[in-house]
């Protein structure tokens, strides 16, 4: 299926997050992720369903003021 | 001794890592800063050059608490949302919680601060909110559960130290048992010195360090320049008076006419 990953539409054939996001290459980094705008702890990510046209942000660590 | 929710540091500069010329310098300055705490942020993260992982890293190794913001955030719920997400990368329940009303000058949005802050306190967040000197907006931070106040100087970057002496006066005098840490606009080590010597507990610093022809040597000033300001403070300033006042006795002074 489709997504839009921060953005830009990516192809992934897990259906859960975790999933893919070990698809993607995120795999043991230390980030944080949104589907439609709403957090989703790490914790949840294995049960999270992705579906066509979802919404994913994957957040990292970055400099800031 | 500066105590931020219950987190005693014995130096009174938070520093930004924002906008260095290198990882290294960045390492350098937070070392001659002494800063024990730094504000980080969250970032869209490429799932191919994973740069965030490195920066993450970096901060760990530098032994600092971290203060994640809420930058670049304008509703409640995207400051609501980053700041859960924040308190998961970095495991603190410390946010400095940013919500812009304004892009111009990048203005606090007090009326959704006000609102993000009373849910994220409820939820087991230790807010500091970058607010103005405005002292209704104070106490409604401080009713919503806030325990640290930070109001700018000036616009953020502007690098124009504290805007508005009066207002800032008396907030501190407002308010004389919070922690009140000026956030934003400070560009000199002479602006962080008036801050602390007029009460405040601590400054937040980014780009006048960052973007310092020397960062390193100019947080080791900034460093030098907080000591002096807060050495005065506690010394008690002296009055200003409009009229000269002889500093030498006159009594037993010469005629010489």
């Amino acid at each position: 299926m489709r997504i839009l990953v921060n953005g830009a539409s990516r192809e992934v054939r897990a259906a859960d997050l975790s999933g893919a996001l070990e698809e993607l290459g995120y795999g043991g980094a230390v980030v944080a992720t949104a589907v439609n705008g709403e957090f989703v702890p790490a914790t949840d990510r294995p049960a999270a369903r992705l579906t066509e046209g979802d919404r994913l942000e994957v957040l990292a660590p970055m400099q800031g003021g | 001794m500066l105590r931020l929710y219950e987190v005693d540091l014995s130096s009174r500069l938070l520093l930004g890592t924002a906008r260095y010329p290198s990882p290294a310098i960045l390492t350098e300055a937070v070392k001659a800063s002494g800063a024990q705490v730094v504000t980080v942020s969250l970032r869209r993260e490429s799932g191919g050059e994973r740069a965030g992982q490195g920066f993450w890293s970096l901060i760990r190794g530098l032994g600092v608490r971290v203060l994640p913001n809420t930058a670049g955030c304008h509703s409640v719920k995207e400051a609501v949302t980053t700041a859960h997400m924040g308190r998961e990368v970095f495991n603190t329940s410390w946010v400095k919680l940013e919500v812009i009303g304004e892009d111009e000058t990048l203005q606090p949005d007090v009326f959704g601060l006000v609102e993000a802050a009373r849910i994220l306190c409820k939820e087991g967040f230790e807010v500091f909110p970058y607010t103005t000197e405005d002292l209704i907006v104070a106490e409604r931070l401080l009713e919503a559960g806030c325990r640290v106040l930070m109001p700018w100087g000036s616009p953020i970057g502007s690098g124009r130290g504290l805007n508005n002496l009066f207002g800032l006066q008396t907030l501190r005098a407002r308010f004389p048992e919070v922690p009140l840490v000026v956030d934003a606009g400070i560009g000199l080590p002479s602006h962080a010195a008036q801050a602390l010597e007029l009460g405040f507990d601590a400054v937040l610093i980014n780009t006048a360090v960052s973007q310092a022809r020397d960062p390193v040597g100019m947080a080791g000033a900034f460093a030098q320049a907080l000591a002096a300001g807060r050495a005065a403070y506690e010394a008690g300033p002296m009055e200003p008076r409009d009229l000269a006042a002889p500093s030498t006795p006159l009594i037993g002074t010469a005629f010489l006419a």
